[in-house]
């Protein structure tokens, strides 16, 4: 990937184009000049080690995260471009929902912000069943978000992203704290979603989730190690695993330089 | 989808807010109990501790009136609007199309209703079972009640921005209403107090909702005070509820 900023394009290939993306949290640079794009209806994996500026990029991309310079271009606009709202499902790493309600009341809440009135009402309807039974909760929708346990509770969250089928899916490590099966249920679920055109950004620091993805963005530090295929990345660096691939690479980043260039 | 700039306010998108947040209030029995009947315990007990002297209930009763709600919304209020940030759904609706005008009305909204019944309750007790001797009508006490109840909704919505946690949104109750409930004219009229504090006391808006009570108690017409105390405490809400608006950010560090 090159990088020079190329001039905007009105109808952008990519779904996220960053160039140049810094962001200043207090005195610490979290994110260092990063040049990356994220490209539509495929499923990019957001990998690192904790800390390692994974959050702080995803609440850059949804327009949430203040102190962003650099360009940083989503679905063709801004981030934080108010007509990025009803496009972008977020899912933040806690699970953001009302813990006093059940969860199809919090789900009927959200998506009468999505979409208001009496008018979008059968709409509205048909999204939260559909939402639910995406997440696999069906037999829990009356039950108080509270009194779920803290898998239910993140697909929960999950579900409320899902609503009004977003074109752009960001995804704050989703499948923490989920066992196995549920894991490899969401990534079914992923794909589906991948399959019908939507452009997933996955963060995850569970290498083995990174198989999985059609893109990787390996970060550490703030910067970005690597932006390739997960096979390509495993020929490059000649591993069987992205896992060892990341570390390979981090190696060679410490023995270069003290400061790694992508 | 609609990919339309979404407007500053919707009132579909502030009803929805208003009754998922009284939805929430459904599913805790306790707090609609203790909201409901507090006020009304706690002027039972005033008229029977002013059992000689019905005209110090009076005074004290009709202020109070005016007081509970204050004082009620301002805690629901901060401690709902805190957990909202804390829990990570205020960056959620953030992210969403949600214009803080439709946020704010709709908690207003939610609160507003809830003092509507708590009011009703207080008022109704006092005045036709406690004997609480008005001169007005009684309907206007329930007005200064429920602007009374939106004031306090502004104040809690505007200082859970400064609070970290629920400690800290608790310890503003007696910071930002102790002094006024001191000031307003409650225990000694305003007029008797050392001049620097009348002074104080003229610019806290809960003098006005004591104010506005007692034209009511002894005026039958509405009178040109009471006008002013209900457009200040009115105009003190609004202007407190635009302060809380602001200080909701998209952008968060």
């Amino acid at each position: 990937m090159n990088n020079v900023p190329e001039p905007p394009q009105p109808t952008a290939p990519d779904a996220v184009r960053a160039a140049g993306l810094t962001v200043v949290r207090g005195t610490r640079t979290v994110l260092k000049d990063l040049h990356f794009t994220v490209p539509r209806g495929r499923i990019t994996g957001l990998l690192g080690p904790s800390g390692c500026g994974k959050s702080t990029l995803i609440r850059a991309i949804t327009g949430t995260q203040a102190k962003v310079t650099g360009t940083l271009d989503v679905l063709g606009s801004p981030a934080g471009h108010p007509t990025l709202r009803s496009r972008i499902g977020y899912v933040t790493q806690a699970p953001s929902v009302y813990d006093d309600l059940t969860v199809e009341q919090n789900l009927d809440y959200f998506a009468a912000i999505l979409e208001p009135g009496r008018a979008a009402a059968d709409r509205r309807r048909e999204h939260v069943t559909r939402a639910i039974a995406d997440v696999d909760l069906t037999t829990q929708a009356d039950a108080l978000a509270g009194n779920l346990s803290g898998g239910q509770r993140s697909r929960v969250s999950l579900a409320v992203a899902l609503l009004g089928t977003p074109d752009l899916l960001v995804l704050d490590e989703p499948t923490v704290g989920l066992d196995p099966v549920l894991r490899r249920d969401l990534w079914n679920l992923f794909h589906e979603l991948a399959d019908r055109g939507t452009t997933l950004l996955v963060s995850s620091h569970v290498m083995d989730e990174a198989e999985r993805c059609h893109r990787l963005l390996l970060m550490r530090e703030g910067h970005v190690l690597a932006d390739d295929t997960p096979e390509n990345l495993r020929t490059r660096t000649a591993t069987d695993t992205v896992e060892a691939a990341f570390l390979r690479l981090v190696d060679e980043a410490d023995d270069h330089t003290k400061e790694p260039t992508r | 989808m609609s990919t339309t700039t979404p407007a500053a306010f919707s009132s579909a998108r502030t009803t929805a807010t208003a009754a998922r947040v009284l939805r929430q209030l459904r599913h805790d029995p306790r707090t609609i109990a203790l909201m409901l009947l507090v006020p009304c315990l706690m002027l039972v007990l005033l008229r029977y501790v002013f059992d000689a002297s019905p005209r110090t209930f009076d005074n004290i009763g009709a202020s109070l009136l005016g007081i509970f709600p204050l004082i009620t919304m301002f805690l629901v209020t901060s401690i709902a609007t805190l957990r909202e940030r804390t829990s990570g759904t205020l960056e959620r609706l953030l992210a969403m199309p949600l214009g803080k005008a439709d946020l704010i009305a709709g908690y207003a909204l939610a609160f507003g209703a809830v003092a509507v019944v708590q009011s009703a309750l207080a008022t109704g007790l006092a005045v036709w079972l406690l004997g609480l001797d008005v001169t007005g009508s009684p309907w206007l006490l329930l007005l200064v009640a429920l602007l009374d109840a939106l004031l306090g909704t502004a104040l809690g919505l505007f200082v859970s921005a400064f609070a970290a946690s629920e400690f800290q949104a608790v310890q503003f109750m007696p910071a930002v209403i102790f002094p006024q409930l001191l000031l307003c004219g409650l225990f000694t009229p305003r007029a008797d107090m050392h001049p620097l504090l009348e002074a104080v006391s003229d610019v806290l808006p809960m003098s006005y909702a004591v104010d506005g009570m007692n034209e009511v108690l002894h005026h039958t017409e509405l009178t040109s005070p009471f006008v002013r105390d209900v457009v200040i405490v009115a105009g003190c809400a609004l202007l407190v509820l635009a302060l809380g608006a602001a200080t909701l950010r998209r952008r968060t560090d």
